[in-house]
């Protein structure tokens, strides 16, 4: 059996292939996995700080499968996430400053600071939310997906989970659902390697999670989640079949989370020098950076300016965030349901 | 007016809903073309297509997890779940998603999912197929609970449900499916008792005798029993347990004094000791004895040749408004 992320070591092939990826398309993207690192990387030691109250899921890693699969989604597609969500719904389109108040618990926030870091939503961006729950995210994502085929609409939803969720029950409900239906779902699986502190192999049977999903008789793929442009191409195709009534695609990402589960983990459980491997050899930031320069589409300058602007995105985000008042206590009990349930606030 | 089985009178309730408005879907095991194990879906799939009463898999977490997206998308699912012991693997769904999500969002999206739920014991089945969950999710902030007792309410109820922009359990007494009453399909939904009142089925003036669902039956026939003794017992067929009607309930006790709460699930933690508190602490000085509770046992629902004696029967109750008048 081969161990599902052992890909630590294999150097050669650190080049990423843009193919006929038109150059703007591609310049795009980077801003797109810029703006997710620097957003991750004022976030990270904000919470650490207790400014932002709770804990902090880093993406740092990550950002080429959310802007690969992005890539593909409209403004009215849909997409869902696990408790690491902060890329994928960066690459749906949601604004980094409602992102930043919501985490910060504040009033401006997306959902008023209801929702926080693990429970992001912004229904009128499509992004159906993060969720604490682990592979529940694809079961909204599904049930949109039912709504748009019901409407005959040409819309998709992704639904992203990740290796540790590949292990509960209710995921493979939702893929054989998202199958017997035929529905225009992308089932999105970033597996980093590890669920929390376990490692997959110590965790999961079988060759892989793709070769799970390929029972269910949907394609299933496994890619690079560290190449933009390969888990683009494998989310472009999911698109087309779906968009075209043939029904959902499964897509296994091997990715690595460059921090830890949380970001206050004490990290025992990897060396630093697999880390270090994955920062220095496959970055995806710095791999889409290179393959701009090979083409001639980017120079060091153009990189650096690039950066820079989605620094000063963030950082006007985390000001207005620091600035923005805290919810107004007297509505504690209020928002929780629709119609008046006469909340109790206790005797 | 037509007299209608409780089963029959559900049935048409989803159908006019279905007629009344093309968000509503209905969703489960075997609601289609089997109509449901309880038959209460029966000829709905042939009435209004595959695509609005959907035979899902076997799959309850899959279910509510696609009830949840429907609604966030403008639909308003009707989920059968085929046993009360079959919503635990769609618990998760339910207490982690659908009762959150209003609030996690703080009102960007509504939650109209009805989530239909045969319960209770008493007709020979077993554990999974005879349970009374309800507490679990009058626990749980974010749901309505209501529990239906006859034919007549659960026309309105479960039509008031679907149209409730909030996630609703809905719980149906299985026992009493065969159960016959009038109800009149004619009637505006507006002029019915609201989702969240309980109703006086019985005028009395000794002591309050609280219920829902399946135990409604077996109190008014405990009260009929006690009147022939010369005690004057008031039913209260609560129909809402989350929110619940204090108003309703307070008037009732603060005029008798006395109160017994009945329901089949286990008196630990049950429903009845939320209402017991309650009770207690916004009527005690009208109280004349402690408010009594009498429910399961606390066990697991136990095999068919044992149910008789697990389901609180007419003596039970009747034992229970004895002992309010031993102080």
């Amino acid at each position: 059996m081969r161990a599902h992320t052992d890909i630590t070591g294999t150097v050669p092939g650190a080049a990423i292939d843009l193919g006929d990826v038109p150059s703007p398309e591609a310049a795009g993207w980077l801003d797109r996995m810029l703006l997710i690192r620097e957003f991750e990387s004022a976030a990270g030691p904000l919470a650490q700080a207790g400014a932002i109250p709770g804990g902090m899921h880093s993406a740092i890693g990550h950002e080429a499968v959310a802007v690969g699969v992005g890539s593909v989604l409209r403004p009215d597609d849909v997409a869902a996430a696990p408790h690491r969500s902060h890329h994928v719904a960066l690459a749906k389109g949601m604004d980094p400053a409602l992102m930043m108040a919501e985490l910060f618990g504040k009033r401006t926030g997306s959902s008023a600071g209801r929702g926080g870091h693990m429970h992001l939503a912004d229904f009128g961006a499509g992004f159906f939310g993060s969720n604490g729950i682990v592979g529940a995210g694809v079961g909204l994502a599904l049930g949109a997906a039912l709504a748009q085929s019901y409407r005959g609409e040409p819309r998709i939803s992704a639904g992203f989970f990740g290796d540790g969720g590949a292990n509960t029950g209710r995921v493979w409900e939702f893929v054989n659902l998202a199958a017997a239906w035929h529905l225009p779902l992308l089932v999105v699986c970033e597996n980093n390697g590890y669920a929390v502190e376990t490692r997959i192999r110590d965790a999961m049977a079988g060759e892989s999670i793709a070769a799970r999903a390929a029972g269910f008789g949907l394609p299933a793929v496994q890619v690079d989640g560290q190449d933009v442009a390969a888990v683009h191409r494998a989310a472009a195709q999911g698109a087309v079949l779906a968009r075209s009534g043939g029904g959902p695609t499964f897509i296994e990402a091997l990715t690595y989370r460059h921090l830890g589960h949380d970001i206050g983990e004490r990290g025992q459980y990897r060396t630093a020098d697999e880390v270090s491997w994955w920062e220095r050899h496959r970055d995806p930031v710095q791999r889409l950076r290179a393959a701009l320069v090979a083409r001639g589409d980017l120079d060091d300058d153009g990189y650096e300016q690039a950066a820079g602007r989605a620094r000063a995105r963030v950082a006007e985000a985390v000001s207005a965030a620091e600035a923005a008042p805290l919810p107004d206590p007297a509505t504690v009990t209020g928002g929780v349901t629709a119609t008046e349930l006469r909340i109790r606030t206790g005797s | 007016m037509t007299v209608l089985t409780l089963s029959k009178a559900l049935n048409a309730g989803l159908r006019k809903a279905l007629e009344d408005d093309p968000r509503v879907l209905v969703m489960g095991e075997d609601v289609g073309k089997l109509g449901g194990v309880f038959r209460v879906t029966d000829g709905l799939q042939k009435d209004f297509g595959e695509d609005r009463v959907v035979d899902t898999p076997l799959a309850e977490s899959g279910i509510i997890g696609t009830a949840i997206g429907l609604a966030l998308r403008g639909y308003r699912p009707v989920c059968e779940i085929q046993f009360d012991g079959f919503v635990f693997p769609a618990f998760d769904q339910i207490v982690s998603q659908l009762a959150k999500m209003r609030l996690r969002s703080l009102g960007q999206v509504t939650m109209p999912v009805t989530i239909r739920i045969p319960c209770g014991g008493g007709i020979g089945a077993v554990e999974h197929h005879s349970e009374s969950p309800e507490a679990l999710f009058a626990h749980t902030a974010g749901l309505r609970v209501v529990a239906c007792a006859n034919s007549t309410d659960a026309y309105a109820m479960i039509q008031q449900s679907i149209r409730c922009d909030d996630p609703v359990i809905f719980f149906e007494p299985k026992r009493r499916y065969w159960d016959k009453a009038e109800v009149d399909p004619a009637a505006n939904l507006g002029a019915a008792l609201p989702l969240d009142r309980a109703r006086i089925v019985l005028d009395g003036t000794d002591v309050t005798l609280l219920c829902y669902g399946p135990m409604v039956r077996t109190c008014v026939e405990s009260a009929v029993a006690a009147r022939a003794e010369g005690r004057s017992v008031e039913v209260i067929d609560l129909r809402s347990l989350s929110p619940l009607d204090m108003e309703t309930i307070n008037g009732s006790v603060r005029r008798t004094g006395r109160c017994v709460v009945a329901h089949e699930a286990a008196v630990t933690g049950g429903l009845g000791a939320e209402i017991a508190a309650r009770i207690t602490e916004e009527c005690f000085y009208q109280l004349e004895s402690p408010v009594l509770r009498v429910g399961g046992f606390s066990t697991p629902y136990p095999p068919s040749r044992l149910e008789d004696h697990y389901l609180p029967d007419l003596d039970r109750v009747l034992d229970a408004v004895d002992r309010t008048f031993a102080v």
